[in-house]
């Protein structure tokens, strides 16, 4: 293997932030390659300042290089100045690490965290010299993976993608790398070999396996070829703790987005919000100890010299003595005023306790995400947090010295009436009269973005709302706010393009015919297509167009419950007909209860491979309703009947009822 | 009190903007636990001034940064400095180097006391003789007129006062390697700016600033000098 870097060094100086591609971050390896290790590529298929944060990325980088058989370097998707200059002076995409050409690596292993970042998969194996087509690779060519969130649908890239990988990566990393070096060892091997191989490890789920039937334009089935399994089951590690990754947290020398030290403090979610994938394929919930997460904060703090720490998981506030270590980590003044920052907080449990730690140091704007504007909605989608608990939490921040609050909804909903959408107004309008006790011109920015469902949630059946619709909706509000410009004083709006959603919503529950349209767009420059600069949905309807295809049918039509999907063969531990269940309580507007704190339901998640949740505190943390909707304080006045679903098959009666 | 800190920036690290520099300087500060002054205020920063951007993509062998310790009462000493920029080193990324850290009075600025840089600035493919040609060219005119735009308006300047001397000192292995003295004030020259701006216009294949000069009357000296013994080169991983 060669450097690159005297040719980039050259051209580096004609390219927009030159600092995205010469690597040198603290925490980088420079690992040593030899014939028999195998040689992985982690690519983050979005641009550096995106990509280097990217805790998955970082974890699987650090576990292949301590690993005796394995190196690991990265790349991320060069922009667009840097492809042409690339592509000009005839030199491949390459390793920020060690600037390696990426056709060298044994394996390029994708992120794929997002849905638009598709058509950059493509154009950084085009860039690598790799075919962007499984079938015509050959034995000179790396193996091309993907993982992450998006890979639980990996239908759309099928044609692309060697192999999918299911859940979380720290285990199966290794079972692969040894697949690999027995595959490599053996030397004579085909490439059908290796896929075959792979194909046997849990978690691994290699398209060109099976096959998809249709009929009448329906997917009829994802039916293994040969041997392979019927099903993929993802992977899931059982205890953080065996696992405090990254130790080494890459420190960048250019500004990055999350540019900061990030502990993550669990991972899973059981909240249970119908409308949110990540919540239902991470299950269960899986808390580190308190006392690693307050030593990977201290040395991390040290090691890095970062003033701010983010402990990260889907729902923070929810980690048992959140306060204890928020409140160490502050403390902590090795290295000046350190700030730290919550993620995903839930209104229901952001108490003002919270508020005064993590305003000690600098305060920034705090973000809450009530999803929808009524109760009615939100039990919809069973987010049940109640106004009272918003207010609080609002009120909490705004005592506190906050100025500005960002409130983040979805529009969209299945069920979702103009009452409902016109609601997000009155909320943030109430938001700011609370504010008002405490300084003269509080500000709340409502966020609204259009709803896109996802696999594997109980929304997954749901006919996402129309281009024209979702415009209108964000219409309501424009005009609405128009209407009373006065009323309205301090309330910013701001919208996610429409167009993005519903493309977005093409290969989040798309099938393999997508692959033609993917590599169509590609073809005719559409790049980036995550950045409103660069996204053109004409690119998209023009080739849907070119293949039969439409939006009516791939987006906006609801999903029937005998309709086959297009990662039915694949599995995230979740029980279809608990799903199901799901989507019909939706429908009645029942919420569901935690089911950290209360008896399983049986959702499949943990019975399913034998784990259970980690957790250290057995009672929901004080204050708030707690997700229950409930006034936990006074425990009177329940708004809201919740399900308590024990007996599966009692579920399933009342689907027929 | 006010620290100054001399440092290079070489090899990679060159493609890193100034501004991200400072930030890679809060971190390092910070790592090594030296107490920064911060300031008051809504949202608190501490207290450093860098002197001359520097381009992204140049080199140099003379950044520097003055601090403000929070500490008022500590002795500096030889030893206190030289352990402080053993730890910097260490905490800094490969082809940041410190070379010399001493305290200084209070006073002006780097930016208003730094009154011109010198460069080494190579040039890929012409000789000698065509070079020798540029540079006599370039200092018999007595002026050399340029419009920019600054602030959205067309500006009309003469960049011939800025240029202090202008000289051929060798070849390398594909071109010609100049040392030039540009002036800095009221707005520092730069070298690609002198290059492109005389006809035929040229282009640098590396620049890199080997001094900035505080004019003291005739003499002139450094913000802080560096030892003689030069600094640890750059060690860039292939």
């Amino acid at each position: 293997m060669s450097s690159l870097w005297s040719e980039l060094e050259r051209v580096l100086g004609e390219v927009q932030k030159p600092a995205r591609y010469i690597g040198c971050e603290d925490g980088m390896t420079v690992p040593d390659h030899h014939p028999e290790a195998v040689a992985w590529l982690l690519l983050y298929p979005d641009t550096y300042e995106v990509g280097l944060p990217n805790q998955g990325l970082q974890i699987l980088y650090e576990i292949l290089n301590e690993r005796p058989g394995a190196v690991a370097e990265r790349s991320y998707a060069p922009w667009t100045d840097m492809a042409e200059v690339l592509r000009r002076e005839g030199l491949p995409l390459f390793s920020v690490d060690t600037h390696r050409p990426a056709g060298e690596f044994d394996i390029l292993a994708f992120n794929l965290a997002a849905e638009l970042v598709y058509t950059n998969v493509l154009e950084c194996l085009d860039l690598a010299g790799v075919p962007i087509r499984t079938a015509e690779r050959g034995l000179d060519h790396p193996l091309v993976l993907v993982g992450g969130h998006c890979s639980y649908n990996p239908e759309p890239m099928a044609d692309f993608v060697d192999a999918a990988v299911l859940g979380d990566g720290e285990e199966v990393v290794g079972e692969i790398t040894d697949v690999v070096a027995a595959w490599k060892a053996i030397g004579s091997g085909s490439r059908a070999d290796l896929l075959r191989a792979l194909s046997g490890v849990t978690g691994v789920y290699v398209p060109s396996l099976y096959r998809a039937g249709f009929d009448s334009g329906l997917l009829t089935g994802v039916t293994p070829i040969g041997d392979a399994p019927p099903v993929v089951e993802k992977r899931t590690v059982a205890d953080l703790a065996d696992w405090p990754y990254p130790k080494r947290q890459l420190v960048p020398l250019t500004e990055v987005v999350h540019d900061r030290l990030n502990v993550e403090v669990f991972r899973g979610c059981t909240r249970g919000c119908r409308f949110c994938q990540a919540g239902m394929i991470t299950r269960p919930v899986r808390e580190r100890p308190a006392e690693q997460v307050r030593t990977m904060v201290a040395e991390g703090l040290r090691r890095t010299g970062y003033d701010e720490v983010s402990l990260t998981s889907l729902s923070t506030a929810d980690f048992s003595g959140i306060q204890e270590v928020v409140a160490a980590a502050v403390a902590d003044d090795s290295c000046g005023q350190v700030s730290v920052s919550l993620p995903s907080l839930r209104v229901d449990a952001f108490t003002v306790g919270i508020a005064a730690e993590i305003q000690r140091a600098r305060r920034t704007g705090l973000t809450f995400a009530p999803e929808a504007g009524t109760w009615r909605m939100r039990q919809v989608i069973n987010k049940l947090i109640t106004e009272e608990d918003l207010y609080a939490a609002v009120e909490s921040a705004y005592s506190q010295g906050w100025r500005r609050v960002k409130l983040y909804f979805l529009t969209g909903l299945p069920t979702e009436t103009d009452e409902d959408t016109l609601a997000i107004l009155k909320m943030a309008r109430n938001c700011i009269e609370v504010g008002r006790r405490h300084l003269r011109s509080p500000s709340v920015t409502v966020s609204v973005g259009g709803f896109v469902p996802k696999p594997f949630t109980p929304f997954q059946w749901f006919g996402q709302n129309t281009e024209v619709e979702l415009r209108r909706k964000v219409g309501l509000l424009r005009d609405e706010l128009k209407r009373d410009p006065k009323g309205y004083r301090g309330v910013q709006l701001k919208w996610h393009d429409a167009r993005a959603s519903v493309v977005e919503g093409l290969m989040s529950r798309g099938d393999r015919r997508l692959g033609r349209v993917i590599e169509d767009v590609w073809r005719a420059g559409g790049v980036f297509q995550e950045w409103s600069e660069h996204f053109d949905v004409r690119l998209w309807e023009a080739a849907l167009e070119r293949h039969g295809l439409s939006f009516e049918d791939l987006v906006y039509r609801h999903r029937t419950e005998q309709e086959v999907l297009p990662w039915d063969h694949l599995s995230a531990g979740l029980h279809k007909d608990f799903l199901w269940q799901d989507w019909r309580d939706a429908l009645d507007e029942l919420g569901l209860e935690d089911c950290r704190w209360i008896p399983c339901y049986d959702c499949g998640a943990c019975t399913g491979y034998g784990i259970e949740h980690v957790v250290a505190s057995a009672v929901p943390p004080a204050g708030g309703s707690q997700g229950t909707g409930q006034d936990l304080d006074s425990a009177d006045n329940v708004p809201v009947t919740l399900t308590r679903r024990t007996d599966p098959d009692r579920s399933a009666e009342m689907v027929g009822a | 009190m006010r620290l100054r800190i001399r440092y290079s920036k070489k090899g990679k690290v060159r493609f890193i903007s100034h501004r991200d520099v400072a930030r890679i300087w809060e971190r390092a500060l910070r790592r090594v636990g030296v107490s920064v002054a911060y300031s008051q205020g809504f949202s608190p920063r501490p207290k450093l001034s860098f002197g001359l951007a520097l381009s992204t993509g140049h080199e140099s062998e003379a950044e520097f940064l003055d601090l403000e310790l929070s500490d008022e009462d500590g002795d500096w000493t030889a030893v206190r400095g030289e352990d402080l920029a053993a730890r910097l080193r260490a905490a800094l990324p490969v082809g940041l180097d410190v070379v010399a850290i001493a305290p200084v009075e209070k006073g002006d600025s780097l930016q208003q006391a730094v009154t011109s840089c010198t460069w080494a600035i190579e040039v890929d493919d012409v000789d000698r003789e065509y070079m020798d040609a540029w540079v006599a060219g370039v200092l018999s005119r007595e002026e050399i007129v340029v419009e920019r735009e600054r602030k959205g308006k067309p500006v009309v300047e003469d960049l011939r006062p800025h240029v202090l001397v202008l000289d051929v000192t060798g070849t390398t292995e594909t071109g010609i390697r100049l040392s030039a003295d540009l002036g800095t004030q009221p707005r520092a020259l730069r070298p690609a700016e002198l290059l492109a701006a005389v006809d035929p216009p040229l282009t640098a294949r590396s620049v890199c600033r080997m001094n900035q000069w505080m004019s003291q009357g005739d003499d002139r000296e450094e913000p802080l000098m560096a030892p003689t013994v030069p600094a640890p080169s750059a060690r860039v991983p292939a």
